[in-house]
C-alpha cells in the first residue's frame, strides 16, 4: 500500500487543487479577484440571523364549512322530493338525520347516491370506479342516515387547502418584501417559511396568522326578522348584531391600497371591486342608503360606516381607526386574498443578526484552538509523522468545507460544532494507522513491510469504526430538525472525507517519506 | 508494560450498575429539565450593553403583568434568557417585552433570539428524538451482528445503553437543560463510544483467530493493552475539541459540548471496562478455523 501509481498521485493532487480552489472562493479577499468560483457556503438562519416559522393549517373549520354546504344540498333534495325527516344534525365528522317514513328509504338512498357521485371532470377522464372516488360515505341503520366525507375527499380538501394556502402565503410575503424568503410545504398541513436577515418578524407573523376573510354585511335593524349573529367590534369592543346575509366577500376584491382620508388625515384602506362585486355592491347600497354597514375581517367588525349614497363605481374605502402600520397590513392581506382555512404559527425560531455574528466568531475561535491542540498533540505523539497527519487533517477540513459549498448545504451553528468535532475524530484514522505501525514494527524489522502491513490491516478497522458514527449521523439527518440537521450533515461528510484523506493524503506523504528514508528509520521514537 | 484490566473488574461492574440504576431512577421519578424544544413555550434571549441585575428584570416583568416566566443569566450579566409558558405564538411578545424592559430599566436592550414551540411540535420533537436514539441503537446492533458474532453485538449494545443512560441520568439528576441538541449529543456519543468498542473488538477477534487455546480473559486483556494507546489518544483528541467548544463555542453550544465530553469519558471507560470484560460471560466462539472472517 506504499506504492502509488503516477496516475493516482496526479489524481490526488488535482483533487486537492480543485477542492482548495472551491474552498478559497468562500473568502471575501479572494472573491474580489473574480478568479474564484462564486459558490459560497450557505449560512443557516442561526448564523446569518433571521426567522424560521412553521405554519399549520387548521383543516377542521374548512371541513365543517364543506359539511354545511353538503347539508344545505341534502336538505334541498329532501324537500324537493317531499321526503319528511327529523333530527337533522351537523356534527364534527358528519351529517345525520332520520326519515319519518321507512317507505322512503330506498328513494332517499338513491337520491343521495346520485348526489354524491356527481363526480368531477377529473374522475371521468381517469375512469375510476365510483367506489374509489366517492365523495361521501353513507351509513344507514333503519331510518337513520349518517353521512360522512370519504377519506379521498378529505384528502382532496386538505390538498386543495394546502396549495391555495401556499400560494397566498407566497403572495403575502412578496407583498411585504424581504430578501430571499424560502417558502415550502412540509407534510400535508404545514408550511415552512424562512426569512433570512430579519431581526423583527412581528409584521410577518401578524400577517401570516390572519385568515383574512373579508365580508360586507348590514347591521341588523330592530324591525328586521332576518337571522343575525353577534360579532365583536374591533373599534370599541362592543357586540354588534349583524345580519347573516352576505352582501359581498373579499373574493370580489381586485385591489387594496393603504392611504389617508382626505378630510381627517386618518389612515385608511381603499379598495376596488371586480365587475360582479361592483354590481352587487351597487344594488345593495342603492336600496339601503342610511343604513350602517359592517365590514368584517375574520369575525371582527373592523369598520361600520353608514351608507350615505349608493356606491356605483365599485370602489370604496375602509376607515377603522387604523394606525398607518395596520392600514398597510390590511391592504397586504386584502390584496393577497383569504386563506381557505385558518393558519397558526406552531413553531418559531428567530435569531438576531448580532447573535449570529457572535456564533460565527465563537465557532471560528473554537475551531482554531481545537485544531491547534490536536496539531500539537499529534506532533508530540508521532513527531514528523504527526505533522503528516496534520497536513491530511488540514486538507480534510478544506475538502469538507468545499463539499458543503458544492452541495449547497447549509452551515448552522451545530454544523460548525460538527466540523470541530470532525477535527477531533478524523485524526482517529491516522492514530489507528500509526498505532498499527507501532505494533507491526515490533514484529517486522523491514520498515517498508511494516508500514505496508499497517495500512492494509487498519483499513477495515477504520471503516468499521467510522460506519457506526455514520449511522448516527444519517439517522440524525432524517429525524433531526432545523439546525441540528446541519450537525448531521457536517458529521457525515466529515467522516467520509477523513477516511479519504487518511488513505490518500497522509498515506501518500507517509509512503514517500518512508521510501525515501527507509535506511534511516530504525526505530520510532513515538510517545 | 501490561495492565490487568480484570483486577478490579467487580468494582467497575458494581460502580457501573450503581450509576446505571441511579440514572434510571432519576429519569423515571425526577424526569428531565426539558428545554423549550421539548416542553413547548416561548424563550426570549435578551442582551444589554451594560450589566443588569436579574432582580430588576424580574421586578419589571412582574410590574408589566407577565405570568409564568423564569429568567436565567446566559453566560454573562448582560445576557439573559426569559422563558414564558406561552405556547401559542404571540406576534408582538418580543417587541413588547423589549419596550417594557427598556422603559423600566433604562438600558438599550436587543432581542437576540426568540424560540416558540407549540404543544404539538414539542410532542413530535420528543418522539423524533426518542425514535432516533432507538433506531441508532438498533442499526448499530445489527451492524455489529453482521460484522462480528452476536456476543460482540450484545456486549457493545450493553455498553452503549450504559453510556447514554448514565449521561441522560446525569442531566436528569442535576436538572441540566435537556433539549434537541442533547439528543444530537447522545447520538454522537452512541457513534463515538461504539467506535472505540469496535476497534477493541476487532483486536480481540484478531487475537482469537491467532490463538484458540489461551484463556479468554488473558486474550481480552492483551487486546485491551494492544489498543489502549489508540483508545486514549483518540479520546484525548476528541475531548480536546469538545472541551474547546465548551469554553469558547458560546452559550448555545455549551449544553451539547458538555454532554459530548461527559459521554466520551463514560464511553471510553465503558469500552474498556464494560464492553470487553462482559464478553467472558457470553461464551465467545473460540474455534475460528471453520470460518475465517465474517466479512462479505
Amino acid at each position: 500500500m506504499l506504492n502509488f501509481s503516477r496516475l493516482k498521485i496526479n489524481t490526488i493532487i488535482v483533487a486537492l487543487i480543485f477542492f482548495s480552489y472551491i474552498f478559497l472562493g468562500n473568502f471575501n479577499f479572494f472573491k474580489k479577484t473574480n478568479l474564484f468560483f462564486d459558490k459560497n457556503i450557505n449560512l443557516g438562519l442561526d448564523l446569518q440571523g433571521g426567522s424560521y416559522l412553521l405554519l399549520e393549517i387548521d383543516i377542521q373549520p374548512l371541513k365543517l364549512k364543506k359539511l354545511d354546504d353538503k347539508a344545505i344540498e341534502i336538505r334541498k333534495i329532501l324537500r324537493e322530493e317531499n321526503i319528511s325527516y327529523k333530527n337533522f344534525n351537523i356534527e364534527k365528522d358528519g351529517i345525520s338525520f332520520e326519515i319519518n317514513d321507512i317507505k322512503n328509504k330506498e328513494q332517499t338512498i338513491k337520491l343521495l347516491e346520485s348526489n354524491k357521485n356527481r363526480s368531477d371532470f377529473f374522475d371521468k377522464i381517469t375512469g375510476s370506479t365510483q367506489n374509489e372516488k366517492k365523495e361521501i360515505i353513507l351509513k344507514i341503520q333503519n331510518r337513520n342516515f349518517n353521512i360522512t366525507f370519504s377519506e379521498e375527499f378529505e384528502k382532496k380538501i386538505k390538498k386543495d387547502a394546502m396549495s391555495q394556502s401556499l400560494e397566498i402565503v407566497r403572495k403575502r410575503i412578496d407583498q411585504l418584501g424581504t430578501k430571499e424568503p424560502n417558502i415550502q410545504q412540509k407534510g400535508d398541513i404545514r408550511i415552512i417559511v424562512e426569512l433570512p436577515g430579519l431581526s423583527d418578524p412581528s409584521t410577518f407573523k401578524n400577517i401570516l396568522g390572519k385568515t383574512a376573510q373579508l365580508s360586507f354585511k348590514f347591521l341588523k335593524l330592530s324591525s328586521d326578522s332576518l337571522s343575525s349573529e353577534k360579532i365583536k367590534s374591533k373599534i370599541d369592543g362592543s357586540i354588534l348584531d349583524v345580519e347573516k346575509k352576505l352582501i359581498l366577500s373579499g373574493e370580489n376584491l381586485i385591489d387594496a391600497q393603504p392611504g389617508y382620508d382626505q378630510q381627517n388625515k386618518q389612515p385608511i384602506v381603499s379598495f376596488k371591486l371586480d365587475r360582479v362585486g361592483a354590481n352587487k355592491f351597487a344594488n345593495a347600497t342603492k336600496d339601503n342608503v342610511g343604513r350602517p354597514l359592517a365590514i368584517i375581517l375574520d369575525n371582527e367588525v373592523i369598520s361600520a360606516p353608514v351608507i350615505r349614497e349608493p356606491i356605483l363605481t365599485g370602489s370604496g374605502q375602509i376607515s377603522g381607526n387604523f394606525t398607518t402600520e395596520e392600514a398597510n397590513q390590511l391592504a397586504v392581506l386584502l390584496r393577497s386574498g383569504a386563506l381557505p382555512a385558518p393558519m397558526k404559527i406552531v413553531e418559531e425560531r428567530t435569531v438576531g443578526p448580532d447573535l449570529g455574528e457572535d456564533s460565527i466568531r465563537y465557532g471560528i475561535i473554537s475551531f482554531v484552538i481545537g485544531f491547534l491542540l490536536v496539531f500539537i498533540y499529534m506532533i508530540y505523539s508521532y513527531k514528523i509523522f504527526g505533522l503528516f497527519a496534520n497536513i491530511a487533517l488540514f486538507f480534510n477540513v478544506v475538502i469538507l468545507l468545499s463539499l458543503l459549498s458544492l452541495l449547497g448545504a447549509t452551515l448552522t451553528l451545530p454544523g460548525i460544532a460538527g466540523v470541530i468535532l470532525t477535527v477531533g475524530m478524523a485524526i482517529d484514522a491516522n492514530i489507528i494507522i500509526y498505532e498499527k505501525i507501532k505494533d507491526e514494527f515490533k514484529l517486522e524489522k523491514n520498515v517498508i513491510i511494516a508500514f505496508d502491513n499497517a495500512f492494509k490491516k487498519s483499513y477495515l478497522t477504520i471503516i468499521d469504526s467510522n460506519l457506526t458514527t455514520l449511522f448516527a449521523g444519517i439517522i440524525l439527518f432524517f429525524l433531526g430538525s432545523g439546525p441540528v440537521k446541519g450537525f448531521a450533515v457536517t458529521l457525515c461528510l466529515g467522516i467520509i472525507t477523513s477516511f479519504f484523506t487518511a488513505f490518500t493524503i497522509s498515506r501518500l506523504i507517509v509512503s514517500k517519506f518512508v521510501l525515501a528514508k527507509k535506511n534511516e528509520i530504525t526505530s520510532l521514537k513515538w510517545n | 508494560m501490561e495492565l490487568n484490566f480484570f483486577r478490579y473488574k467487580n468494582i467497575f461492574i458494581f460502580l457501573s450498575s450503581f450509576f446505571f440504576i441511579i440514572s434510571i431512577i432519576s429519569i423515571v421519578f425526577k424526569g428531565f429539565n426539558f428545554g423549550v424544544d421539548f416542553k413547548g413555550g416561548t424563550l426570549i434571549e435578551i442582551k444589554s450593553e451594560q450589566s443588569i441585575k436579574i432582580e430588576n428584570l424580574r421586578i419589571s416583568l412582574n410590574k408589566n403583568k407577565y405570568e409564568n416566566f423564569s429568567i436565567k443569566e446566559f453566560g454573562s450579566d448582560s445576557n439573559f434568557v426569559i422563558y414564558f409558558d406561552i405556547k401559542e405564538n404571540k406576534p408582538s411578545l418580543a417587541q413588547d417585552l423589549k419596550n417594557n424592559l427598556e422603559k423600566d430599566i433604562k438600558e438599550k436592550i436587543t432581542i437576540r433570539r426568540v424560540e416558540n414551540v407549540g404543544p404539538k411540535i414539542s410532542e413530535e420533537l420528543i418522539k423524533a428524538g426518542f425514535l432516533s436514539l432507538i433506531l441508532c441503537i438498533l442499526a448499530i446492533y445489527f451492524y455489529l451482528w453482521l460484522r462480528f458474532e452476536w456476543q460482540f453485538s450484545l456486549g457493545g449494545i450493553i455498553a452503549l445503553l450504559h453510556d447514554i443512560i448514565i449521561t441522560s441520568g446525569f442531566f436528569s439528576l442535576f436538572s441540566l437543560q435537556f433539549d434537541v441538541s442533547i439528543v444530537a449529543a447522545l447520538l454522537t456519543i452512541l457513534g463515538y463510544s461504539i467506535n472505540d468498542t469496535v476497534v477493541i473488538y476487532d483486536r480481540i477477534r484478531e487475537n482469537l483467530k491467532r490463538d484458540s487455546k489461551s484463556d479468554l480473559q488473558l486474550l481480552i486483556n492483551e487486546s485491551l493493552n494492544n489498543t489502549l494507546s489508540r483508545t486514549i489518544k483518540t479520546s484525548l483528541t476528541t475531548l480536546f475539541v469538545v472541551i474547546v467548544i465548551f469554553f469558547f463555542g458560546g452559550e448555545v453550544l455549551r449544553g451539547f459540548a458538555f454532554a459530548v465530553s461527559f459521554g466520551i469519558i463514560v464511553g471510553t471507560y465503558s469500552s474498556i471496562f464494560i464492553a470487553s470484560p462482559i464478553l467472558i460471560y457470553f461464551k465467545v466462539k473460540r474455534d475460528w478455523t471453520k470460518k475465517i472472517d465474517t466479512t462479505p
